[in-house]
């Protein structure tokens, strides 16, 4: 658990660490709360001659709550989140997640943009951006450009990413209707054997609209549009829940692992799709 | 110094002694950061070492070149077995009798066995030069089970097979394949099968105790500092038993053990893990030898989950007959252990199965053998006793369980089955079948106690309830009533028949009193976190009648502490604690004499009263035992030798057996297969409970550890022999988030030959609490057609369970 030797920086500003990275292509990494970069850096698995620290780097933090979106900066804790009084309002399903990442102590080091730029298919933010349609916000030397989160992830620790960006916001459309961010887990700090994301909206007594994301189930976040269309429509009954189990089941490719075998997981998929989408539409 | 204002209850409290939940006095350090573990240990010039570990499960080694890693700046050595073998230092003897590779030699048994220490000015280096050693290995055959070892041509040990393949005798007798260790046994064999053979009623089952860690927050390590000077070597490490540490190295290095000082400082938990002798420890030694500093070596937590010693792995077979009333007639067990490369279990040297010979367990059965056949795998060493005496967890998880199996084979109630077979209040002492003699215990008494509190009877109700709403469709999840009775045999032991490597297993305390009427007390074990410097002065207190808070408990340094074997296995009280109170009463017995002289009576005309000793019949006439100190050192006294000092060294003439009763209520979620801990009671019967407060703490603790075991917890292996449980992420320690909120209670039923009557806590809700949370999972499916599933019951598992029985259906 000894890293290899690295150079560290620290920055004060974005030019700095676009100079640095785009010196050093892939032998520089940039590091928000290190959470997940420094295991594996302690366990040589991660080799980073050039790491960038940007929590010295202004204007990366911050909730902002706007008229029909929520910016969120990459350097935005999982705590700070969680302490956010207008985003419980605006988007509590953030709140409901981030309560499920990790423990205290993670979760005031952790970030929102460390936890979705990582690519690594254990983590909670992924699959909730799918669900709320996020788009990421990454800089380069060339200037800004948007990716929409459900483009982002092409593998696991793979994303649209290019080695010289460096992801700086969040930007969420306002959601609307009820909502669930519902994971199995074994204990605290693990990473969930299934976890499910629903936004549902509910007019008249039928789903209009539902978006459905499930974690730790892929090599990425899983986006399941069909899951969603066999909701909408429905009064949400039993035979729709098992549509949009089905639906889902059709989408993800579990493997196994210490928390069990693929049969497991797929069961327990469902299990906590269903609870997810009964919660969400109980609130809608 | 007269103050009858002081009522005698004043006096008593004014002690802090047996009996006082008095604050732990050890906490004030440890939570302001301020404790001092070995890895806080900073020596001049100090280096480190670490290892290269090999990645392989069964390999022959080729070759190893060092010279790359020579060149990492501050790399100055690498230790191979080469270099090791002119000081016959490449192989070290276990405490089991058999023998360890220190660096590979020739071949490795277990992955991230040690192949070679790298030495460095610091952590880094060393490190950086553990990348650049190359090593060829020659992958072999890997063996991870133990019952194919068996039937295996791969030689596994080639250093005990002798020529033409003829194998030479263990440490325990005969061997009957290459692969196998031992076979012990205990109990008459053929009246047990001839009973099990005419019995109304057998219940048959194999269960799998799966293999484990104890995982202590702080992992192992150790500083070697050899001064060439005065040729004196001075080993910090994570020891329990420091003194047989220094003993050891002695033996095996040829130091004169007045040359060696050992010192254990603080440890952040053993619970077994840091009882036996380590690779890390002799090349940290021999490097400092060959270096001329001191040097440093620390486990991270994958060596320490990966290498150092692992519990349990355990396959059992029993089979228990009983009339069709449910009287036990008889009991029959098998157990195939999975020792794996090399015995270095940690057991008394007569015991190679420690004391599974426990395992007819809290009942009364008149006839039962076991057999334990010790195998050789490509896993690493270890088969410490996690949290428990020497494989006690093993023998009370498999009587409870042949309870349970039994109670379904029988159709009965299995509460009721415990009740009807316990050993009575009266037999004890009780000589069991396997031929322990239990010293004291009242069983119906605890059981009922338990049974009633938790309303037994409502529980069962409740379930019968649930399992109806279930199979109507009302719910998903069942109810399971976890119980367990445990009988726990610590206090190891008496030397007649308990010794490691030759060593006895008495205890000793060392008391010196001061002037003024304080104390000095060093002992031969080593506290962990169970709180020594606390309970000890209280039993001092209230054996010498100074006050708990002046008394000074000290242990952990083999040049000023009293020989001991240290501390696991619950033995510190029930050896050394009783070793203090015999010191305690020495000191007593001088100072009545000192009081007699000071208050012109005879010696038989005081008595000892709570801190003082009184005339009889005049209680107005008294000397406090601060008094007393004073004069002892002070005054001279015709016939007395000036001083009040006491050593005593006890033998233990038998162990102690606490007991327990635990209850569980747990209900499961069979889609997902969640356990959820809804009510956890606690009954435990400890004796003379010195202080309520820590035993509470122990007893939590306990618990908590047995949660993990039961739920999760696990070093699971794949075929290749890779650990796949090798860092917290997958290997379950529970934190606050798991734990339910335990009820704790208490019988006492003190044990007859022990000075003050304790029989020892700490591991007995280990013991107890393993067994109680399985029988609750267990249990809930039992109405399903469950006879027995193996532990861990983590998510998975149960959901297993839950699918082979058709409830997803």
């Amino acid at each position: 658990m000894i890293p290899a030797t690295f150079e560290y920086y620290r920055p004060k500003d974005m030019a700095g660490v676009l100079s640095i990275l785009s010196k050093h292509g892939d032998d520089a990494r940039v590091m928000a709360g290190g959470h997940s970069l420094i295991p594996m850096m302690k366990l040589r698995m991660a080799d980073v001659p050039h790491l960038i620290d940007l929590q010295d780097v202004g204007g990366m933090s911050g909730i902002e709550i706007g008229a029909d979106s929520i910016r969120i900066g990459a350097m935005t804790t999982q705590s700070d989140i969680i302490d956010h009084v207008g985003l419980a309002d605006a988007a509590p399903i953030l709140r409901e997640a981030a309560l499920q990442i990790a423990d205290p102590q993670v979760r005031y080091m952790g970030t929102v943009g460390g936890n979705v730029a990582n690519g690594d298919p254990g983590n909670d933010m992924p699959g909730l951006m799918q669900c709320l349609d996020a788009t990421f916000t990454v800089v380069g030397l060339e200037g800004e450009r948007d990716i929409a989160a459900r483009d982002f992830y092409e593998a696991a620790y793979m994303t649209a990413r290019e080695d010289e960006e460096v992801l700086t916001a969040v930007t969420i459309p306002l959601p609307t209707g009820g909502y669930a961010y519902e994971k199995q887990k074994r204990k605290i700090g693990d990473y969930a054997t299934a976890a499910a994301a629903v936004q549902i909206v509910k007019e008249g007594g039928s789903c209009v609209s539902a978006s459905v994301a499930m974690t730790n189930l892929s090599d990425i976040p899983v986006y399941s549009e069909a899951t969603g269309a066999a909701l909408v429509g429905t009064s949400v009954d039993d035979a729709a829940l098992k549509a949009a189990m089905a639906a889902m089941l059709g989408d993800i490719d579990p493997t196994e692992d210490n928390r069990g075998p693929v049969a497991f997981k797929n069961h327990v998929a469902g299990v906590i799709l269903r609870r997810a989408i009964e919660r969400a539409w109980s609130r809608a | 110094m007269k103050d009858e204002v002081t009522s005698r209850e004043e006096r008593v409290e004014n002690l802090k002694g047996m009996g006082c939940s008095r604050k732990r006095v050890e906490d004030a350090r440890f939570t302001q950061g301020k404790g001092n573990y070995v890895d806080d240990i900073k020596l001049d010039g100090m280096l480190f070492g670490d290892f290269v570990r090999s990645p392989y499960a069964h390999a022959r080694i080729k070759n190893i070149d060092t010279a790359a890693a020579l060149e990492v700046p501050g790399v100055l050595a690498v230790l191979t077995a080469a270099d090791l073998e002119p000081l016959g230092l490449h192989w070290m003897p276990t405490l089991a009798g058999d023998k360890q590779m220190v660096l590979a030699d020739g071949k490795v048994l277990f992955q991230g066995q040690e192949v070679a220490f790298v030495v460095a000015e610091d952590r880094y280096a060393a490190a950086d030069g553990i990348e650049l050693v190359e090593v060829e290995y020659e992958e072999l055959p890997v063996i991870v089970d133990p019952f194919d070892s068996l039937k295996s041509d791969v030689v596994l040990r080639e250093d005990l097979v002798g020529e033409g393949g003829a194998l030479p005798d263990g440490a325990h007798g005969p061997r009957k394949h290459h692969n196998h260790i031992f076979t012990w046994e205990a109990g008459d064999k053929m009246p047990t099968e001839e009973v099990i053979a005419n019995a109304e009623v057998v219940a048959t089952e194999s269960m799998y105790y799966h293999r484990t860690h104890p995982c202590p927050l702080e992992t192992c390590g150790c500083v070697a500092s050899m001064d060439k000077v005065n040729g004196k070597l001075t080993l910090w490490g994570t020891f329990q038993a420091p003194h047989a540490i220094r003993t050891v190295v002695s033996l095996i290095s040829g130091i004169e053990e007045h040359n060696i000082r050992v010192i254990s400082p603080d440890i952040g938990g053993g619970f077994g893990n840091k009882v036996g002798a380590y690779p890390g420890y002799v090349c940290s030694v021999v490097a400092s030898i060959v270096t001329g500093k001191p040097v440093k070596w620390i486990e991270d937590r994958m060596d320490n989950l990966m290498t150092t010693a692992f519990a349990r792995d355990y396959h059992m077979t029993g089979k228990i007959s009983a009339t069709k009333e449910g009287k036990i007639t008889g009991l029959h067990c098998h157990v195939t252990a999975d020792h794996g490369g090399f015995d270095a279990c940690a057991d008394p040297t007569k015991f190679p199965a420690g004391f599974m010979n426990i395992c007819t367990g809290s009942y009364d059965i008149p006839t039962a053998y076991l057999e334990v056949d010790g195998v050789y795998t490509n896993k690493a060493p270890g088969g410490v006793s996690y949290r428990c005496s020497f494989r006690v967890t093993e023998a009370v998880y498999f009587i409870e369980r042949m309870i349970e199996v039994l109670a379904i084979e029988l159709n009965m109630d299995a509460a009721e089955l415990r009740r009807i077979n316990f050993i009575k209040k009266e037999q004890f002492p009780y000589k069991a079948a396997l031929g322990w003699e239990y010293d004291s215990g009242d069983y119906h008494t605890a059981w009922d106690k338990a049974l009633t509190t938790v309303d037994y009877d409502g529980l069962r109700a409740e379930q019968a309830q649930r399992i109806e709403d279930f199979k109507a469709g009302k719910t998903r999840k069942l109810m399971g009533i976890g119980l367990s009775f445990f009988t726990e045999i610590v206090g190891a032991g008496p030397v007649k028949n308990c010794d490691i490597l030759g060593l006895g297993m008495f205890d000793s305390c060392e008391i010196r009193i001061h002037p003024t009427g304080s104390a000095i007390a060093r002992l031969g074990t080593i506290s962990q976190g169970q709180g020594h410097a606390t309970t000890f002065a209280q039993i001092l207190a209230s054996e010498i009648g100074l006050p708990a808070d002046s008394i000074t408990i000290e242990e952990g340094d083999t040049d000023t502490a009293p020989y001991g074997l240290g501390t696991y296995g619950s033995r510190s009280t029930p050896v050394a604690g009783a070793a203090t109170a015999m010191a305690g009463r020495k000191i007593r017995a001088k100072a009545q004499m000192i009081a007699a002289y000071l208050l012109e009576v005879h010696d038989n005309d005081v008595e000892f009263d709570v801190d003082r000793f009184v005339v009889k019949g005049a209680p107005e006439r008294f000397k406090t035992m601060k008094e007393i100190a004073f004069a002892a050192y002070n005054q001279a006294i015709p016939g007395i030798e000036p001083g009040l000092e006491a050593v005593s060294y006890y033998d233990p003439p038998n162990m102690t057996y606490p007991f327990g009763a635990y209850v569980c209520v747990m209900d499961i979620d069979v889609d997902t297969g969640v356990p959820e801990i809804r009510r956890f009671y606690a009954l435990d019967d400890c004796g003379t409970r010195i202080n309520p407060m820590i035993i509470e703490g122990q007893v939590h603790g306990g618990l908590t550890e047995a949660l993990a075991v039961a739920l999760g917890q696990e070093i699971a292996y794949d075929d290749m022999g890779n650990v796949k449980t090798g860092t917290l992420m997958d290997f379950f320690l529970p934190t606050a988030w798991e734990v339910p909120n335990y009820e704790t209670d208490y019988t006492v039923t003190p044990s007859p030959h022990h000075p003050i009557g304790a029989k020892g806590v700490g591991e007995s809700p280990h013991v107890g609490g393993v067994p109680c949370f399985s029988n609750a999972v267990q249990d809930a499916f039992r109405p399903f057609g469950n006879r027995h599933t193996n532990m861990p019951h983590d998510h998975w598992r149960i959901w297993r369970t839950a699918n082979e029985l058709g409830l997803h259906d």
